[in-house]
Formats: structure tokens, sequence, C-alpha cells
């Protein structure tokens, strides 16, 4: 009799739960079906779900438009560029405040939590001013540098995260072996900390993948991404449904997939480890 | 073992990640402070002089100030009472025995990976458009006109974009808080007769208080800052004009850089008393 109510609560809770999953989802869904229709269908009255015929018209329409290869390209430089130069600063910031904490490590890490809270907008023209005399603006070179900036606090708190949770002893006993501090870090600390360097590097390159401040503003049109392309796709553009569908579903697949694979790191990073 | 020479080695270390923070935190700030003293208009003119609080009087006491601020007001607090109240009832929901729970995740996980210019221009053309939308056609087969969302309720279609954009992290956050739940505590409290609606008012929901905190405070702070959403659907008019948006006006549209940035302090100095609630809850959880 218990057996018989606890599985038809789980029937109700499955059918529950698959229905709010799918509601929330349906707009990439129905971005992503749309993509494989003509125009006409597109904006067929009354909407066509699935039975349609199914056409690749608009990716390669999309691909054509020389310019689509130069956006992705601009995504993948600045948000790969941004992640690992910040993996690179951060790594051994995170490394010496985990395995040789001093009284304050804790401020330290609170201080670099609070750059991370200061509103982009007002800092917004200086920055502006900073490029124009660098000559940076509309530069891949600048945003790679913003945006790592712009997450570094992140790397280095989930670094922090991972790393602290890295037995010392470990590293005692290889010190006590005569380890220098440099194969420390080669040989016993790295293959360890890996996994954690992996998902840090996963996490923070889809927020610089969706970052939309500072592409939008610092970028025109040798260096924007693919936020400002799909932007651009305001109007009119955008009435083109399929074809926005299309360029869309290409700059967010790639991302959704790492992204179900950081679901995880998404608590622990954004959080700060507040919630466990 | 830390010795002397370790100790020496790990502040070398960390040296470029606090000096490159330090930079871009001291840097723009200072500048944008000795801006907000300045009558500053790079197109007319440039460098006009030191003009006391002028800037930060007349930004106050422009006609677009307080719309901005409620229109930020409503937009922040419509978000966050939809994610945290949907978001408590899903993470329930996702909590509970069923087939597929790691598929469910993954659907419902998924808006947070889109891009927000996606996203705006998704919901903004192939939802909300008057003619083509699928709402229209909704409305349509009700019976119903199709409503011109975007400028007849356009505080509420930026919400509804918005808080599709975070439900999925109010969810996850609240749901890794849920499974953290004693689970034989909820079972003694059914032994002892307590009622569903009783279980979840004095143990999940006591329970999930800190999670509840953490989301309210850190989508707060991006929240204030959402620019995208409003970028490519309204450009800031039909009233959603935030904060954020008036001192981009002010600062790109306008190049009156003395009046922008003293919003951006405004904007800092409200950023700065949420980020201080929030630095004390991740600051407690360090001492452990």
């Amino acid at each position: 009799m218990a057996r018989a109510v606890t599985s038809k609560r789980k029937i109700i809770n499955t059918a529950a739960a698959w229905t709010v999953g799918l509601l929330i989802f349906f707009p990439i869904l129905w971005t992503i079906l749309t993509s494989f229709k003509t125009e006409a269908t597109a904006i067929a009255d009354p909407p066509v779900f699935i039975g349609f015929e199914w056409t690749l018209a608009n990716y390669a329409t999309v691909l054509e438009r020389s310019d689509y290869a130069r956006f992705l390209w601009n995504s993948i430089i600045i948000a790969g560029g941004s992640t690992i130069l910040g993996i690179l600063v951060a790594v051994p910031a995170a490394w010496s405040m985990a395995f040789v904490p001093s009284k304050h490590t804790k401020d330290i890490l609170l201080w670099m939590l609070s750059t991370k809270m200061l509103p982009a907008v007002g800092v917004l023209y200086p920055i502006y001013l900073i490029f124009i005399k660098l000559g940076l603006l509309d530069s891949r070179t600048g945003l790679v540098i913003v945006l790592m900036l712009m997450n570094l606090p992140i790397i280095v708190w989930m670094l922090y995260t991972y790393f602290r949770e890295i037995p010392g002893e470990i590293l005692e006993a290889a010190r006590m072996d005569g380890a220098s501090l440099k194969e420390e870090i080669l040989y016993v600390l790295t293959p360890m900390a890996v996994p954690g360097i992996a998902s840090t590097l996963l996490l923070n390159f889809i927020l610089a993948w969706n970052e939309a401040f500072w592409t939008l503003n610092l970028t025109a049109a040798k260096a924007a991404p693919l936020t400002a392309f799909i932007a651009s796709y305001s109007s009119p553009e955008g009435l083109f449904y399929a074809k926005l569908s299309a360029a869309s579903t290409m700059a967010i697949v790639p991302i959704l997939i790492l992204g179900w694979f950081s679901q995880k790191q998404l608590v622990s990073g954004l959080t700060f480890g507040a919630v466990k | 073992m830390a010795t002397q020479n370790s100790r020496s080695a790990a502040r070398l270390m960390m040296a470029p990640a606090v000096i490159l923070l330090l930079g871009w935190m001291l840097v723009p700030l200072v500048m944008t402070l000795l801006f907000s003293f300045k009558k500053y208009l790079p197109l007319r003119g440039g460098d006009l002089g030191w003009v006391g609080f002028d800037n930060y009087v007349r930004f106050v006491t422009s006609s677009a100030f307080w719309p901005s601020v409620s229109a930020t007001l409503i937009i922040v607090g419509g978000v966050l009472a939809i994610t945290v109240g949907l978001g408590v009832l899903l993470a329930i929901l996702l909590n509970q025995p069923m087939w597929g729970q790691g598929i469910v995740r993954i659907l419902v996980i998924s808006p947070f990976f889109v891009m927000p210019t996606v996203s705006a221009l998704v919901w903004k053309n192939m939802f909300m458009d008057p003619v083509n939308g699928l709402f229209a056609h909704l409305w349509k087969f009700f019976g119903a006109a199709p409503v011109e969302w975007l400028s007849q309720a356009s505080l509420q279609s930026i919400i509804l974009i918005v808080s599709w954009q975070w439900l999925p992290f109010a969810t996850l956050i609240l749901l890794t808080a849920i499974q953290s739940l004693d689970r034989e505590q909820l079972e003694a409290a059914e032994m002892d007769g307590a009622a569903p609606l009783q279980r979840f008012g004095y143990i999940t929901l006591p329970h999930l208080g800190r999670a509840i905190t953490v989301v309210v405070l850190i989508q707060t702070i991006f929240l204030l800052g959402i620019f995208a959403e409003i970028f490519v659907t309204t450009q800031g008019s039909f009233g959603t004009r935030t904060l954020t948006y008036l001192i981009y006006q002010r600062v790109l549209e306008s190049q009156n850089v003395g009046l922008g940035s003293a919003g951006g302090v405004y904007a800092i100095i409200l950023a700065n008393i949420i980020a201080i609630f929030l630095m004390r809850m991740v600051g407690k959880n360090l001492d452990k």
C-alpha cells in the first residue's frame, strides 16, 4: 500500500517537474526549431511546431555572411584569452592564500570580491577614455584585459576554494623529501588541482562569452564578439525569425553544452562558497 | 614549516593579482570621482573646469532621475520576487524522487547560459512581437486582442525576460541548499503529525534562509547593472530607463561625462550598500 502511494507520488512529481522544465526550456527549444524553418514557416499562423520541412538554408545564409566567422572568432579569443590569462594570474595568488595563509588573507579575499561589486556603468567613461588613449578601443586585447579583470575575483575565489581542500600534509611530505617550491607546484599540487582549475576555466569561459556590457560598449566593427553580432539583429533583421534563430542557435549551443557540464561549479563560483 | 622564505614567496605570488585588481579598481574610480566634480563635455569644449557638487545636484533633480530609480526598483524587486518565489517551489519539486531528474535539471538550468542579447532578442521578436510573436498567436487563439508587450507592458516584459534568465540560478542555489537539509528531521516532523505546510514553514524555509539571502544579494548586484536586455528591446523608452541605462545615456549618448560620472558615483554607493551585507555573509563562511 505504502509503495503504491509512493510510486503514484513519483509519477505526479515526474509529470510536474517535466512540465515545468520543458516550459522553462521552451524558448530555447523554439529558437532551435525555428532555425530549421523557412522564413515563411517561421511566421506561419497558426505556428508550426514539428511538422515542417526542415532546412539548413538559414545556417548557410548566416555562415555566408563572411562576418559571422569573425564574430565567432572574436568571442573565442576574448572569452578564451581572458579566462586563460585570469587563471595564470590567479593560480599563484590562490595557491599562496590556501597554503601559506596569513592573518590578512581573509581581508584580501573579501577586498577582491568587493571589486566585483563595482557597477560597470560607474566606471564606463574612464575605461572608455583609457582605451582611446592606449588605442585599445575596438580591440580584442582590450576586451581580454577588461574581462580578465572583471572575472579575476571569481577565478581567485574558486581556485582558493578548491586548493583549500587539498590536504596540506601532502605538501609537507613533499617538502620533507626535499622538493623545491617549483617541484612542489609542478609535480604535487598541479595534478591534484587540475579538476578544480578545469571547472574554474569552464565557468569563467561561459561568463566571459556571455558578458554583454563591456563587449557592447567597447567594440565597433573589428573586435565585436557574438553578443554584439546578435545585438545588431535588433531590427529590422530581427524580423527574419529563421535567420535570427540560426544565428542565435550557433551563438548559444556550444556554451549551453559547456554549461551543462559546469552547473555544479556555478553555485560555488557565483556564491563565493557561501552556499554548499 | 612555513618559513620566512615561503612567506615572502607567497606574497610575491599574490602580487600580480592584487596589483592588477588594485589598479582596475582605483584608477577608473578616481577618474570617475574627478569627472563628477567637473563640467566635462567631450564633444562641446571638453574639460570646462570644476563645478563643485553641481553635477550631483543636477543628476538628482533632473526629471529623468526619479522615474529611473523607480524603474530600477520595480525591475529588481519584480525579478527577485519571481525568481525567489518560483525558485523555492521549483527547488522543492526538483528535490522529490522522480524519473529523469538529471535531464529536468539540465532543462531548468539552461536559460542561465544563454547570452543576454540572444534571450532579449528571442523574447522580443519571437514571443512578444504583436503580429508574429507566439504570445500574439496564443492571445488570438483565446479570442483576445494581441498585446504590444514592450510598449504597453514594458516593465512587466523586461521583468519576464530577466526573470527567465535568473530563475535557473536561484533554483540551482536553493536546490543545493535543500539537498543539505536533514531528511530525518523532516521525517520525524511528519511522524509527529506536522502537516506539509507546517513542515515547510518551520523546517524547510528557515533552513533556506541563508541561501535565499545569498540569492537576493548576488542577484541584486547583477540586476542593478542589467544593460543588454534594455539595450536591444526598448532602448530605455516606455518607462524602462533604469539608473544604469540613464547613466549610460548621459555618458555615451549625450556625452555629458561630468553628469554621468556623478550618476556613476550614486550607482557605486548604492551597490556598495548591498555589497556590504553580502560580504558579511561570505566573510562568516571563511571563518569556518
